[in-house]
Order: C-alpha cells, then sequence, then structure tokens
C-alpha cells in the first residue's frame, strides 16, 4: 500500500464493491473492514459447516479455518487475523499463516510501518509474545499487557516470573511480577507492574508498578523511581529529553511527576492521557479541575470549558493544537479543538484527526444511526449507512472518505476547500 | 450481650496482619486516614448519632442473633469507627483484628440499617472506611485479599487469563450454535449499541450464563459486542477490600475499554454489588459525578426487551416463585419495580417474602462477606436465620436471585437450613421459557 501520498487522491466518488450483500455459497457475513487507502473491504465469511474464511472486495480468501477473529490491517496493508485450524490457532496474513500452530495467541500489534506483527502467545500453558511467528525462547505462568517498539525490533509484557499458591498473600507481597523485554525477564519483582511502555527508539522501558502494596510508583529499565504515591497512572517518554513523566496521586490530588519528581503540583481531582508534542516542549493532558468537570490541559494550563465527560486526546503533530471529545456521560459528544467545542451534538463520535500541517481538523460522528464526516467542524455533503475515520492526504487539502451507502462500499477524496 | 472479642476466628490474613502492627503505626494510620479521606459526613455522623439503637432490627444478623446488641449497627459503629475517632487511633494490635472481622465479616454494607435510623446514618458508609483503615493496615481477611490481588493482576477476581476470557467466549458461542446456528458472540464490534460485561465467575464456572445471555441477545436481535481486552470484568472486590486505588484502576480499566469500543452503553449481568461499583463508588474515586459510559443492570435491560415485545415465550414458568431483593440494585438503584414487572411477565405466580423490595433482608453473602472465604462461612449461616425463616414462610422452592452474590449466600443458606428451594437468575428462566429455533 505505501505512503500516503502513493494512494489515489483524484478527487471523486469511486465504487469498490457495488453490492456488499453476502456472495453465493455464504452462510453470514459479520461486520466489515477497511483498509486504510480505502481500497479493500473485507469481513469474516462462513463458506460451510464449520468453515470460515475473509471476503475480500469480491473475491474470497482460498484458505479456510474452524474458526477466525480480529481481523486488522496492518499499515502496510495487509490484513491480519487470528485464525484457528485442528483446534490450534495461528497468525494469518492475507491468507498466508505465519509461523507455527499454536494453544493460543491474541493481541495483534504492529510496527509503524507494519512489516512486523506481534501477538501474545501461548503454549503448554506457558505465555509470552509472538513477533511473525516467531515465538519468545523463554515463556512464562501468564504474560499481559503488551508492548511493541514502533521498528518492530522488540517486544514486551508484564509476565509472572514467580509461582504463587492459591491464595498465597506472601508470595504476592513479595513480589512475583516484572517485566519481560524480548522474554528475558528483568531481575527486579514487583508486587504489581501495569502499562509499560517503549520509548521512541526502542531502547528503554517504563512502566507502572507498585513495589510494596502501598507503594505505587513509575520504574524504568527495571529501577523503580526513589519517590513513591498513593497512586500512579501510565507514563510517557519525553521526546526531547528522554525523561519520564507520569500522573501522580499525592493526597489526594492528581499531578505530574517527571523522573520522580514534581512536575506539576498535585491539585487535580483526575489526570490522564499524557502526550508530549513532537518536540518534548509541550505536555498535554486530560485533567479533572473539579468534580465531574473535566477538560484537557497543556503544561498544567487547563481549558477554560469544562464537560462530565472526557477522552481521546488528540494533538497535532505540530504539538501545539489538540483535540478532544466531550460528552455528558456518552451522550451528545461534541468535538471539541483548541478548547472550544464544534457545533452540533452527536449519539457518538470518534477520535479527531489532524492533517499533517497540523491546521485541519476532522472527525467521524453518528446522529440518529447516519454517519457523517467532518472537517473543521462542517460536515461532508452527505451522510452515510457507515462510514471509517478520515484520512488526510499529505498537504491537508484533501480527506478520504471510506463509506457504506445503499449496500455499496464507496471510496471519496473530498477536497477540504469544499467543506 | 456477646463481645466481638468472644468470637474471634482464625484467619491467615488478619493474623499476619496483626501480627506485623505497632500502636505506633495503627495510630499514624488512623490519623492519616481519618484526617486525609474523610470528613465532615462521618464527623456528623458519629456527633448525631443518639444510641437510641433503632438501627438494630434493621440487620440481620442482630435479627438472627435473638436481639443481641453486639451485632446493631451502631453497636458495629461505636466498637470500630467511633472508638478509633475517639481513642485517635491508640488501640492495640488485637483491637484492630477484632475490628476487622466485625468490618469485613459481620456487616454486609447493605444500608438496611440506614432505612431505620432516623437521622439516616449510613452505617454501611462508616464500615466500609472501617474497611479502609483495615486495608492500610494490612490486616484484610486472606480470601477477599486474594481476590482483590487477582483484580489488580489481571484486572478480573477470578484470576482468569487473558486467554481463558477469549477462549470461554468462543466455546460458548460453539456451545450455543447447536441451539442457534447463526448464534454470535461478537467480539470488540466497535460501534456496537450494547457493550455486554460480566464478572470473572461467568467464565471461571457460570458458562451458561453467557451462553444464556448470548441466546437472548440473539433472539433480542440486539445489536451488541464483548471486548476481548481486560476491563470486560465489572466486578470490585478492592472497592469492598478497602483498596481504592485499584478499585479505581478496575473501573478505568472497564469505562474505557466500553470508550474505545464506542458503544452507547453497559448492560451487566445478574450482578448486585459491580452495580454499586460503577454508580457509586468506583466512577467516583476517578471523579465522575455519574458512570461516564451509563450502565444498565440486567433487570433494566430485560424489562427493556419485554416491554418492546422483543423477548417472546412459549409459555409462563408453571412453578410458584418467591424474588430475592438484592440491596445494591434495589436500595442502591430502585429497580423493585422493574424486577417485579420482569418476574410477573415470565411467572404464573409470585409470592412475596415478607418484608420485601427495599426492605428486603440482605442475603448475607455481599458486601465481600462471602469472599472472606470459608472460615467464616458459618457467620454468615447463624447470621442469616432471619433469611431462612424468610424463604421458608414463603412456601415455595423457586427463588428469584438476580444477583451472583446473593445466589452464593442464599444457596448456602438453604442448605444449611435444608430449606429444598433452588435459586434461579433471571436469564436461566428467560432462557428456559424463551421461543428458540427447531434445529
Amino acid at each position: 500500500m505505501g505512503k500516503i501520498s502513493s494512494w489515489d487522491w483524484e478527487p471523486g466518488q469511486k465504487t469498490v464493491v457495488k453490492s456488499l450483500s453476502p456472495l453465493e455459497g455464504h452462510e453470514w457475513q459479520e461486520e466489515p473492514y477497511v483498509s486504510p487507502d480505502g481500497e479493500t473491504i473485507v469481513a469474516i465469511v462462513k463458506v460451510g459447516d464449520g468453515e470460515f474464511s475473509v471476503r475480500t472486495n469480491d473475491s474470497v480468501w482460498d484458505a479456510t479455518f474452524e474458526k477466525i477473529w480480529y481481523p486488522k490491517f496492518s499499515p502496510d496493508g495487509r490484513l491480519a487475523a487470528i485464525c484457528q485450524q485442528d483446534m490450534e490457532w495461528v497468525l494469518v496474513a492475507d491468507g498466508e499463516t505465519m509461523g507455527e500452530t499454536t494453544d493460543y495467541i491474541w493481541d495483534t500489534m504492529f510496527s509503524e510501518d507494519g512489516s512486523s506483527i506481534a501477538t501474545m502467545y501461548k503454549s503448554m500453558e506457558r505465555y509470552g509474545m509472538s513477533v511473525n511467528g516467531e515465538p519468545w525462547e523463554n515463556l512464562y505462568e501468564n504474560a499481559t499487557m503488551p508492548a511493541f517498539t514502533k521498528d518492530g525490533a522488540h517486544t514486551a509484557a508484564v509476565v509472572q516470573a514467580e509461582s504463587m499458591a492459591a491464595a498465597d498473600l506472601d508470595g504476592f507481597k513479595r513480589g512475583a511480577y516484572t517485566v519481560a523485554v524480548d522474554g528475558e525477564a528483568w531481575k527486579g519483582r514487583y508486587v504489581n507492574i501495569w502499562n509499560p511502555v517503549f520509548n521512541d527508539a526502542g531502547d528503554s522501558l517504563a512502566a507502572t508498578c507498585r513495589t510494596t502494596v502501598y507503594a505505587h510508583t513509575i520504574v524504568v529499565d527495571d529501577k523503580p523511581w526513589d519517590e513513591t504515591y498513593t497512586q500512579v497512572w501510565e507514563p510517557v517518554f519525553c521526546p526531547k529529553d528522554g525523561g519520564v513523566v507520569a500522573p501522580v496521586r499525592v493526597a489526594g490530588k492528581w499531578g505530574v511527576a517527571k523522573d520522580g519528581k514534581i512536575l506539576w503540583e498535585p491539585r487535580y481531582v483526575q489526570c490522564f492521557y499524557l502526550q508530549y508534542s513532537p518536540s518534548g516542549e509541550d505536555l498535554w493532558a486530560v485533567v479533572a479541575t473539579s468534580y465531574g468537570q473535566f477538560t484537557a490541559c497543556v503544561n498544567n494550563a487547563a481549558w477554560n470549558e469544562t464537560w462530565p465527560t472526557v477522552s481521546d486526546l488528540v494533538v497535532s503533530p505540530d504539538g501545539q493544537r489538540a483535540a478532544i471529545l466531550a460528552s455528558n456521560c456518552n451522550e451528545d459528544f461534541r468535538i471539541v479543538v483548541d478548547g472550544t467545542p464544534w457545533s452540533g451534538t452527536y449519539d457518538m463520535a470518534w477520535p479527531a484527526v489532524f492533517s499533517a500541517d497540523s491546521k485541519n481538523v476532522a472527525a467521524k460522528v453518528e446522529k440518529n444511526g447516519r454517519f457523517r464526516i467532518l472537517v473543521n467542524g462542517k460536515s461532508f455533503e452527505r451522510d452515510f449507512d457507515a462510514v471509517w475515520p478520515p484520512i488526510f492526504n499529505e498537504d491537508g487539502t484533501k480527506v478520504l472518505i471510506r463509506a457504506i451507502e445503499n449496500n455499496s462500499y464507496v471510496r471519496i477524496v473530498a477536497e477540504v476547500c469544499n467543506f | 450481650m456477646s463481645h466481638i472479642a468472644d468470637r474471634i476466628i482464625s484467619d491467615v490474613g488478619l493474623e499476619s496482619g496483626v501480627a506485623a502492627l505497632t500502636t505506633e503505626k495503627i495510630e499514624k494510620v488512623v490519623t492519616r486516614m481519618l484526617k486525609g479521606e474523610t470528613g465532615a459526613k462521618l464527623r456528623a455522623y458519629k456527633e448525631t448519632c443518639m444510641r437510641c439503637g433503632l438501627c438494630s432490627q434493621g440487620c440481620h444478623y442482630y435479627m438472627s442473633h435473638d436481639a443481641d446488641p453486639s451485632y446493631s449497627p451502631v453497636n458495629k459503629a461505636t466498637e470500630t469507627m467511633y472508638e478509633l475517632m475517639d481513642k485517635k487511633g491508640k488501640v492495640s494490635p488485637q483491637r484492630i483484628y477484632e475490628m476487622a472481622q466485625m468490618a469485613y465479616t459481620e456487616c454486609n454494607l447493605c444500608k438496611r440499617c440506614a432505612h431505620y435510623c432516623p437521622i439516616g446514618i449510613d452505617t454501611g458508609y462508616i464500615m466500609s472506611q472501617v474497611r479502609r483503615i483495615c486495608y492500610l493496615l494490612d490486616v484484610v481477611p486472606q480470601y477477599i485479599r486474594d481476590t482483590a490481588h487477582s483484580h489488580a493482576s489481571t484486572m478480573n477476581q477470578m484470576w482468569v487469563k487473558d486467554d481463558e476470557w477469549i477462549d470461554s467466549l468462543q466455546w460458548q458461542e460453539d456451545e450455543a450454535r447447536d441451539e442457534f446456528p447463526d448464534l454470535r458472540i461478537p467480539l470488540d464490534k466497535e460501534g456496537a449499541d450494547i457493550y455486554y460485561s460480566v464478572i470473572a465467575p461467568e467464565p471461571k464456572f457460570r458458562t451458561q450464563l453467557i451462553y444464556q445471555a448470548a441466546a437472548i441477545m440473539n433472539a433480542a436481535g440486539v445489536d451488541w459486542t464483548m471486548p476481548s481486552h481486560p476491563g470486560w470484568d465489572n466486578s470490585d472486590m478492592c472497592m469492598f477490600v478497602g483498596d481504592y486505588e485499584n478499585m479505581g484502576r478496575l473501573k478505568r480499566a472497564h469505562y474505557e475499554s466500553a470508550q474505545k469500543l464506542r458503544v452507547k452503553r453497559i448492560v451487566m449481568g445478574e450482578c448486585g454489588h459491580a452495580f454499586r461499583s460503577v454508580y457509586d463508588m468506583g466512577n467516583r474515586w476517578l471523579g465522575h459525578k455519574a458512570m461516564p459510559v451509563p450502565v444498565i443492570h440486567a433487570i433494566d435491560f430485560y424489562w427493556e426487551l419485554i416491554n418492546e415485545g422483543k423477548i417472546k415465550i412459549t409459555h409462563q414458568y408453571e412453578n410458584p416463585v418467591t424474588i430475592q431483593d438484592p440491596c445494591n440494585i434495589i436500595r442502591g438503584r430502585g429497580l423493585m419495580d422493574k424486577l417485579r414487572d420482569v418476574v410477573h411477565f415470565l411467572c404464573k405466580e409470585v409470592v412475596e417474602m415478607t418484608p420485601n423490595r427495599e426492605h428486603n433482608y440482605c442475603c448475607c453473602a455481599g458486601g465481600g462477606v462471602i469472599n472472606c472465604g470459608p472460615p467464616f462461612k458459618n457467620t454468615r449461616m447463624t447470621g442469616n436465620r432471619v433469611k431462612a425463616e424468610q424463604l421458608k414462610a414463603t412456601g415455595v422452592h423457586d427463588v428469584v436471585i438476580p444477583c451472583h452474590n446473593c445466589h452464593g449466600g442464599i444457596e448456602d443458606i438453604i442448605g444449611y437450613y435444608d430449606l429444598k428451594m433452588h435459586g434461579k437468575f433471571i436469564s436461566d428462566i428467560i432462557y428456559e421459557l424463551m421461543e428458540k429455533p427447531e434445529v
């Protein structure tokens, strides 16, 4: 599929699949998925008794399986799915199996360019990860919360490295958990460890942990911070200096700590979803400035307006702008950009998308069972039966709309100036 | 009047915790907790309580122990929190053992007593704060503590591994297809109307409930999904242990897994305490005034389906039934009328327990008491004789119980008092009666 610039950006509409009705002989067809470039729509189909395959536009994979789930498009356009054959599971990309079958795999993840695919992996009641079908050499009693480097070179997960008897309180308090990177467990043992995350270079890893039952902190490359807190949320690496920041709770209020030192004095009722600008100069978050009053925040300065529920903070590529989804407890969604909500409320909304130059913002919304694409708050000329999140072209002048209308799958390139 | 010191039960968690305590540590933790985590509400309760004892008859332990004042809610508050406040935490480690046993195993946090208090003192809240202190002192019964450890490590209460959860759903989907050939349990279906969440005992040993839920969703044509990632378990023993940090972590995972799937609302299975966690305690600890994603209990959901004509039954359940009103969704949420609408739709004859609705007695399992495990089973049995009498007086054999903890507790009561009755979830009855395809 290649880079976005290589996609078809000719303005206009193309019908990719005229009829989405199940193909002849297919007993059923599940919900569709669409490739990022919009050229392919797929669905799991039942092709026979206990036989499943994948419909790709108007053709079907040659291979069939007993069960297929978790279809995901990789950034390079391949369709990866988790498939069962002879009661064992294997990763399948574009109909080709990757690696040997095993007892179970799940949680497919992709490298940034899509060339590597990782999954969680289980064999003989032992757990780990697998990359392109190759499992870790060392497996553990359990593995959860996978992480994958951008370049696909390294994987990590929280692993249970020590056995515990049933209801073993002492064993638990001694610490049974750690992080394994590429299958190699850290030496340290933790009461709990959560949310491991690699830095961009993939050579450092941070996670949230409990060093004792009551001491929550951040651990970086198996070295916990000296400072502990009553609660900590997931860490983020600073792209500027390699430091690590995380929301921390002190005396009932949330703030942000960097490398174990308070960066934002704890004053919020809540603080999470930290994100740095690419330069590392600006730190964004979602905060609750008061009970039930959530908003976005940059460099410890919250936006003026608050909402009962806020999610899906998206920071622009230049790091200077941000968008959130605000709602009244999952109803009356609004897209809020730079602190100002777009007009209109929606039954559901999807995370906003910025153009590469950070100037334009688009989003998918739902109202009364119909779906729309908005750009800079203005709707495309018509709504759809279904639509996927919009994608800008490289210079931000066009937006790709992938939609279903009248039982057809269509690919529309719309010019931003026409919204 | 008996005294808690005379009925101490051996428990590994309580014993090891107390062995590591010093009076100095107790004082420090109590002072810090009272100053930092409680406020005017607790002080007002203590200062306005007239010790009138009207709360006593609200408590099934008191009623079941022949009006022994030791089990009266006001006495439990006096012997625990009020004493800690009066003495500013200067109590002995052994006293903490007694307080912990009282708070964790002799109060279900059912809040029935609050209805009987002339000034509305919520002893359930007071005892929750006692548990919080005990947790911070590391004095927690072994089995419920282990459940909380499971929550913290796996995000579910029964150490269910990530693959086991998915595998259980796929297994139930396969099983159900023998009966409903086109049935699906759609995993991670983004944009579905309904996210169905359960508690970990369902994939662990009550998989028929997942099967039945799928059958009902399928028959009713509901656009639904279940998540493949952690967050699927709505239950929360961290809340009952007093580990509020991990309560928050759990609720965050639950709500965020629904938000990521862009669902309109969460429907939870027939569980009581989980509802308390999602709509009262866990959500508020995270800073939400309400639920960030609406969660409706299965009773509410079945009520909707019935009223929309989406559940069709072939006939009504023939045997007379009685109804258990679970504390957290009746006193906590007010679903007593909808529960009766649903049961009367499904069943020919309903014989009410007395008292009932918001005045119904607790099952004695809730509030995490059943999760304190075998050492305290007898506490639950002798502590709820009044429930056995209430059940027996109905003269029926079937009890509709829309709550997991109530199920466990009432089945134990039925066995202990040889009542020859049997509990049923609502979904058991719907599944039994619903129109099914001829395969």
